[in-house]
């Protein structure tokens, strides 16, 4: 039977036959497995049925122990349910994994592999996540490539409902998850054939059911418990035979046919790699490539790993065997030996205790590789092979890195090759936000479903949220791709940027003769002497074709903005010559038209006009035969950044962090702060440029900027000394800080992401000419040397001494030093500015704990970060835990600093005598309240630690020990700030249990919650923060219920403070509630609105958004401080006049609220009203709250 | 009492016409026109350039960061469709269309030739009973001539006229330089009406802010004079419809109207500031002044005090104007 053939990404395979074959699914997003989830998610919301004709019911859960919790309870109730997960997800789940594998029921779980958090997290592929599942009792199954998930989906879902075990299927992370393939699609008869209805019903009979009732999941006593485990042995027995079973049937249905264990390479190989997952196909590749060459070598791909079938895998060994290396992704520190290697000694050691061994006993290695999606290439699977071939192969080696502290790693030769010529290979450097990614993948699939050629796109994205860069890798061919690795011989090369030729060797990795596509403003006569000198080499020595093409020009010509995606891509076929250039347009067209034809005819237009542009804007240019540029690639970082940060930060950043050796590495994951600023990314095309005559010197702009890329400082005359002549500084107006002081305002151009927020925020108008304000966007090239040395002048002029600033006015708040700057965020992010406040306020003494999220990963990703620290060496101690427990986190945090101040307290007071009695009173009395107290904490501080350290000196008189733990404790005498800081997604779901715990503990901890209404680090998916009448993924058709009222529920302790604020509505409200937050002795939560690149809105315009969300009473400020009860005083105070303006007039500034008018216009309007209605009771609610007499309770004193 | 009139080739049972204005937007509220007696609805106007941003704000919005970070490679789950520009609209005239019988004549405002003809044949598919052009070109070049201006409006209507078998009226602004011809060039184009005037936005400045704001004003019952002047003037010299809109709030201003020559009156301030149930008033003091002055018809009365019919056309005339001035003194 002819099968459609799909161009599609590992997810996808996942989600289509999960979705067809099962009636109840639970999700919860996790990368990278969330848009398994999100699939499901659309095609129900369109109705799409599944292949028993009814539309799946997908429900999204508050956690990943939710979802399993769920699935444990649909499947219990005899429902066919799965769900998708990795990682943390995976852990997560592992507890309901035990009982629905010892209740032998039938599910299967789809996971992309992904690594678990261990020192850093990290989102990328490896087996970690599904090895730590293997005592659950699931089965696990492990395909290897796009075809293999969807083949392996279906197989795992016929062989549960027979074999009764549970089944984890699982493919790698990224690698397949996310790489586009073109597939054989199976069909709904494919699915209906393997799928027996005989065993659905029998799956359905053992749900609960009143009407035939009966219990399970009992408790039991050690008189039986030990028995009821072992009753399962049968059904692992007879598993492995069902799956080959059903592997089988599925062969004669598709002429694929696969084993438990599947063999390849030379009949007689002597050395074999046993291993799982992607890597086999380029281990496959590796092997024909060898086998060709005349080496006995052989890969044996283990298929089903649980239950692990000895005597299959024995079988399936060639008897010339004589090495064996086994290949882990995953790293078991302490063990013997990684898991599938142990199952591999254990399993060749019984079969040869039982003298069942077919051949002489090999030797057996075992190997790491490819952790958190490491290349693992043919140049690494050779190294591999040499190894086998050695008297004493290298045991528990590992390959891929350099690992020079037990010297573990194979060597390899990285110019070590398989690829062939047959097979096309492009590499496209691009911007994340110039479409580059969506146009390789719409070539994919133009060539996937063009011609019968095979075809593979893979994408690399840097961890940057603003600013991105993405580099594409596209092959395809007759030959069946194999390689699972990114392309390092490339036949054609494009860069969608020039000013990458400077930062990135890109032509190091083409092929001779190979082709080269630059977007560039410079025309064809210029372009060669705009080169950097080593790109010229290359394209001489190499004998390259090069092409250039102005893209910006002709998008902007067309309409297309900053999407140069259609253009480009064009270029690529009109270049590439794979279609002859009338068909290829015709191809790109029809696939314009499907892409962005439910957008609307306008844009179908744009893209047909930029495609038809094109061709006449792009130029082949000659390459000359002589060098002529001087130009050379910019170093990552300056030379005077710290050595850390030149050795190994400037490695990561300039992409070779994969040559980086495991000594330069820290041992624990601890890192140095303030490396953001060595990173110099200049990616806003404009910047803010301040007109210190307009200025009206309110500090607005500093307050809202989320990269704290622009500043002001006031500061003495003397301090101009050496300032360059371009610095801009004017008198400062206040006299608060004294008589003839000078104020300046300045951008540090490039870190800044050019978001305009600042402009916009910004109250002072020019007179002559009102489109002028104080600050004003202008381009950054021509400015940007002289900025940078203002910047670097600016950034020396001493800081307004903080015992001094009122901090609690915005204007005087702001020129308290960020300690929080040029953070990776989107450019006009809504939580950065809030993070950046606490930074400034309280930084110097706080301790952050980080829920995983978008303030995780632009506050914590690699290379540089975020967090800094003062002159003084101060700054916030930050770390990240998890996602779900990060309240607890804090909380932790509060609990071991209590104790520790408790003890120095109690340990000074043994030293009263010989440190004087009136410094320990003072230090414990001292009551910190505002900053000049601290100072003065930190001084009598440092006066004690002097003295201890003079009293060691001396002899310490038998105390030593007393001394030096007061000495390791003393600075806990300074007052700490514990901050709580995450996202929505935590606060209102999956921590929320742990947030609610925390609360209630009546500790003083600071709660941030930066409510973005979704889940935004992985894509804007519903939690419970999300409103009523928004779309959010998992809620495509609107989401049906109002958001949850989380600071009601916190007041309802009474003695938790509790805020709700919105930066853009009112920054003034905004200051004092984090100041009374944080000086609250309690626990303290703030709600802050924090608008995202999710809500589909102008970024650089958000503050607007903020301010009408106010207005509509949607988002009402408040404070409630329990300090007022105890003054007799009503604690809530409303702070701001909602019901102003209609919800409408809010909502439909927003994207996420106005798509449903498009798409569900009759659900829109019921939705909107239901959501306004919520908004005026909300209001009244809380105006009745506002209104109460506090209620006065007499104490009885007798 | 016969209070019917003609308009567009259509029969409408009264001269009072519901005008393009957000009170037509609810379907219940068309109805709730027809039950109070309105002769015809004029809906509000397709603008193609809002339809145009609006699929240019919802694609960069929902595709702008997209494929940018591999933790989120989109931000919104795409619908398979949307139900985008035209669309909505269209599926308004069918509604209107079903809940009413009188005519339901739908508005447009477009910005190119494409514009204009694709999206007449649309509304004229889903029903609507004729097509009031709004035609809206604010000539700030300071390069283009009156002539220029005027020629796009007549391409207009030609290459519009063209496409639709349904009658179509053109909404005039009174700024041309002889407003005469350009009704007559109107006319010939294939306009089967004229309606007289379009108000242009007025923006004004915002002291506070320094900002241009948009600045809604409801015509008063003032407006009416140059509608009424223009009618007067133009009635039975050129082959098409008049319609008067801005500034009709009672029933002495509809029947001044008629007098001057108009076929219907479109109102929509006065719907504004005294609700929908105002059409009924109208309509019953236009029945009462008729009967008290013993008019049969409107028909009976249309024109009866244009510029052809009055006693003294020369007070139409410009030279009118110093007139009145003259009588101040």
């Amino acid at each position: 039977m002819e099968r459609k053939k799909v161009t599609i990404d590992g997810n996808e395979a996942a989600a289509y036959v999960a979705y067809n074959t099962n009636e109840v699914i639970a999700i919860y997003p996790i990368t990278p497995s969330s848009n398994m989830g999100e699939w499901c998610d659309a095609w129900a919301a369109v109705n799409k049925k599944n292949i028993w004709d009814m539309v799946p019911s997908v429900s999204e859960l508050q956690s990943e122990g939710g979802a399993s919790g769920s699935v444990h309870g649909a499947l219990q109730t005899g429902a066919l349910t799965t769900t998708f997960t990795a990682s943390q997800g995976l852990l997560l789940m592992i507890p309901n994994m035990f009982k629905i594998a010892g209740e032998l029921t039938s599910t299967v779980f789809h996971v992309s592999a992904r690594s678990i958090a261990a020192a850093a997290l990290s989102i990328f592929g490896d087996h970690s996540d599904v090895m730590a599942t293997r005592s659950t009792g699931f089965a696990l199954l492990s395909s290897n490539s796009v075809q293999e998930v969807m083949d392996f989906a279906l197989i795992a879902q016929a062989a549960t409902l027979e074999a009764r075990i549970p089944f984890i299927h699982f493919f790698d992370g990224f690698r397949t998850s996310h790489e586009v393939m073109k597939i054989e699609q199976l069909t709904k008869e494919d699915m209906k054939a393997m799928i027996d209805e005989d065993l659905v019903i029998a799956h359905r009979k053992r749900g609960l059911n009143p009407d035939n009732p009966f219990m399970r999941g009992t408790a039991q006593n050690p008189d039986v418990y030990f028995q009821g485990r072992e009753t399962v042995n049968p059904f692992y027995n007879a598993c492995p035979a069902i799956v080959q079973k059903q592997m089988d049937k599925f062969a004669k249905l598709t002429g694929r046919q696969y084993n438990l264990f599947d063999y390849v390479g030379a009949p007689d190989a002597e050395r074999i790699i046993i291993m799982m997952g992607s890597g086999c196909e380029a281990t496959e590749e590796t092997v024909d490539y060898l086998v060709n060459k005349g080496e006995k070598v052989g890969l044996l791909k283990v298929r089903l790993y649980r239950p692990f079938a000895i005597d299959n895998f024995v079988k399936a060994l060639p008897k010339t065997v004589k090495s064996i290396a086994v290949l882990d992704r995953t790293k078991e520190p302490g063990a013997g030996g990684e898991p599938l290697y142990l199952d591999v000694v254990n399993a060749i050691s019984e079969k040869y205790m039982a003298s069942e061994l077919q051949f002489a006993y090999p030797k057996i290695v075992g190997g790491r590789y490819g952790l958190s999606s490491k290349e693992f290439t043919p140049a690494m699977i050779k190294a591999v092979y040499d190894n086998l071939s050695k008297d004493k192969p290298k045991a528990h080696f590992t390959i891929g890195i350099i690992e020079d502290v037990t010297n573990s790693s194979l060597d390899f030769d990285p110019t070590f090759s398989v690829e062939t010529d047959e097979t096309f290979t492009g590499k496209f450097y691009g911007l994340g936000a110039d479409g580059t990614v969506g146009a390789n993948k719409n070539s994919i699939k133009i060539i996937g479903e063009g011609t019968d050629y095979y075809a593979q796109g893979y994408f690399v994205y840097d961890s940057k949220k603003s600013g991105s860069t993405t580099v594409s890798h596209l092959r395809f061919g007759p030959k069946k791709i194999k390689s699972t690795y990114l392309i390092n011989k490339a036949k054609f090369v494009a860069s969608h940027q020039q000013v990458f030729l400077e930062q990135w060797d890109m032509l190091k990795d083409a092929r001779d003769g190979a082709t080269f596509l630059l977007n560039t403003k410079v025309d064809k006569e210029h372009v060669w002497d705009s080169l950097p000198e080593k790109v010229q080499k290359d394209l001489i020595n190499k004998k390259m074709k090069f092409y250039i093409i102005d893209a910006y020009k002709v998008a902007n010509e067309t309409g297309m903005g900053v999407r140069i995606n259609t253009i480009m891509q064009t270029c690529f076929f009109a270049i590439s010559n794979i279609f002859p250039q009338e068909k290829a347009i015709g191809l790109i067209k029809d696939s314009i038209k499907k892409t962005y034809g439910p957008k609307g005819d306008k844009i179908v237009q744009m893209n047909f006009d930029a495609v038809d542009k094109t061709v006449e804007n792009l130029f082949e240019v000659k390459v000359p035969n002589k060098i002529t540029s001087k130009l050379q690639m910019q170093p990552a970082v300056s030379g005077n950044a710290p050595d850390f940060v030149k050795e190994v930060t400037a490695k990561m950043i300039s992409g070779e962090g994969d040559l980086l050796p495991v000594s330069k590495m820290p041992v624990d994951g601890t890192f140095p702060l303030s490396t953001t600023r060595w990173e110099k990314r200049n990616i806003a095309l404009e910047v803010p440029v301040w007109d210190p005559e307009t200025c009206i010197q309110c500090n607005k702009c500093v307050m809202v900027c989320p990269h704290a890329t622009i500043r002001a400082k006031v500061f003495e005359e003397k301090d101009l000394a050496g300032a360059p002549t371009t610095f801009k500084y004017t008198k400062f107006k206040s006299k608060d800080y004294g008589e003839g002081l000078y104020y300046s305002l300045q951008v540090a151009v490039e870190d800044c992401t050019g978001c305009s927020l600042c402009v916009d925020v910004c109250p002072a108008k020019n007179k002559k000419e009102t489109k002028l304000k104080a600050i004003n966007m202008a381009e950054q090239l021509p400015i940007r040397e002289q900025e940078r040395a203002n910047w670097d002048f600016f950034f020396n002029i001493p800081d307004l001494d903080r015992k001094v600033v009122a901090v609690s006015k915005v204007k005087d708040a702001q020129f308290l030093q960020p300690l929080f700057e040029f953070s990776g965020a989107c450019a006009g992010c809504g939580e950065t500015p809030y993070v950046k406040l606490v930074s400034q306020l309280f930084g110097d003494r706080a301790v952050i704990a980080n829920a995983t999220g978008c303030s995780s990963i632009y506050g914590g990703n690699l290379p540089t970060t975020p967090w800094a620290t003062n002159k003084d060496g101060r700054g916030p101690a930050w770390s990240n835990s998890l996602f779900e427990d990060n309240a607890e986190f804090g909380y932790g945090f509060r609990l071991a600093i209590d104790n520790h101040n408790l003890q120095a307290k109690d340990l000074l007071k043994r030293f009263a005598a010989e440190v004087g009695n009136d410094l320990v009173d003072a230090i414990i009395n001292a009551s910190q309240k505002d900053e000049a107290e601290i100072y003065e904490q930190r001084e009598r501080v440092s006066a004690l630690k002097k003295k201890l350290d003079d009293m060691l000196k001396a002899g310490a008189n038998g105390k030593a020990s007393d001394i030096k733990h007061l000495l390791s404790l003393a600075d806990y005498l300074v007052k700490k700030s514990v901050w709580i800081i995450g996202g929505d997604g935590w606060a209102y779901d999956i921590g929320y249990g742990g947030l609610d715990h925390v609360m209630a503990s009546g500790r003083n901890v600071n709660i941030l919650v930066l409510d973005t209404e979704v889940y935004s680090n992985t894509g804007g998916q519903c939690s419970k923060s999300t409103p009523r009448a928004a779309v959010a993924k998992f809620a495509a058709g609107g989401k049906t219920s109002a958001k949850k009222d989380l600071g009601l529920m916190a007041m309802a302790y009474g003695n938790v403070y509790v805020a709700r604020v919105a930066l853009g509505a009112n920054d003034q409200h905004t200051l004092r509630a984090f100041l009374e937050a944080e000086a609250y002795n309690g626990p303290s939560i703030i709600i802050a609105y924090s608008h995202c690149i999710a809500h589909g809105i102008d970024m650089g315009k958000a503050m607007q958004n903020q301010k009408a969300a106010v207005d509509s009473g949607y988002w009402p400020l408040y404070r409630y401080n329990p300090v007022l009860e105890a003054e007799g005083k009503n604690p809530f105070k409303l702070d701001s006049k909602g019901l102003k303006i209609p919800l409408k007039d809010y909502a439909y500034m927003e994207t996420r609220y106005k798509m449903l008018t498009k798409s569900h216009p009759d659900e829109a309007a019921l939705l909107i009203k239901e959501a306004q209605n919520d908004v005026i009771k909300k209001w009244k609610e809380y105006e009745r709250i506002a209104a109460f007499e506090p209620i006065k309770i007499e104490t009885n004193s007798h | 009492m016969d209070i019917t009139t003609t308009y567009l080739g259509m029969k409408l049972k009264s001269p009072i016409v519901c005008s393009a204005g957000p009170l037509v937007e609810k379907i219940s509220n068309i109805r709730e026109m027809e039950d109070a007696g309105a002769g015809a609805v004029v809906l509000y106007s397709l603008f193609e350039e809002q339809i145009e941003n609006e699929e240019l704000e919802l694609y960069h919005h929902t595709s702008d960061h997209d494929e940018s970070f591999a933790e989120a490679t989109s931000y919104f789950t795409e619908p398979f469709k949307y139900k985008l520009g035209p669309e909505e609209y269209l599926e308004h005239i069918r509604k209107a269309k079903a809940a009413v019988d009188i005519p339901i004549i739908a508005s447009l405002n477009a910005k190119s030739i494409g514009g204009w003809t694709s999206y007449a044949k649309k509304m004229e598919q889903a029903g609507a009973d004729a097509l009031e052009l709004n035609i809206y070109l604010l000539p700030t070049d300071i390069h283009k001539s009156g002539n220029d201006v005027e020629k796009t409006y007549i391409e207009i209507v030609k290459a519009v006229k063209s496409k639709v078998k349904i009658p179509i009226a053109v909404k005039m602004h009174p700024f041309f330089s002889s407003t005469s011809w350009m009704a007559n060039e109107l006319s010939k184009a294939g306009a089967d009406g004229l309606v007289l005037f379009n108000r242009f936005y007025q923006p004004d400045i915002d002291l506070e802010n320094l900002e241009v704001v948009p600045n809604v004003i409801l015509s008063t019952p003032m407006a009416m004079r140059l509608p009424l002047r223009w009618i007067a003037m133009l009635y039975g010299r050129i082959n098409a419809d008049l319609a008067a809109t801005s500034g009709v709030y009672s029933a002495e201003d509809v029947l001044k109207m008629m007098m001057a020559g108009a076929k219907v009156t479109e109102m929509l301030s006065a719907l504004l500031k005294f609700g929908i149930g105002h059409i009924a008033d109208v309509t019953t003091n236009l029945k009462n002044w008729m009967e008290e002055k013993e008019y049969e018809s409107i028909e009976q009365m249309r024109g009866s005090m244009s510029y052809m019919n009055v006693e003294d056309p020369s007070k139409f005339e410009r030279a009118n104007y110093m007139k009145v001035l003259n009588s101040y003194k």
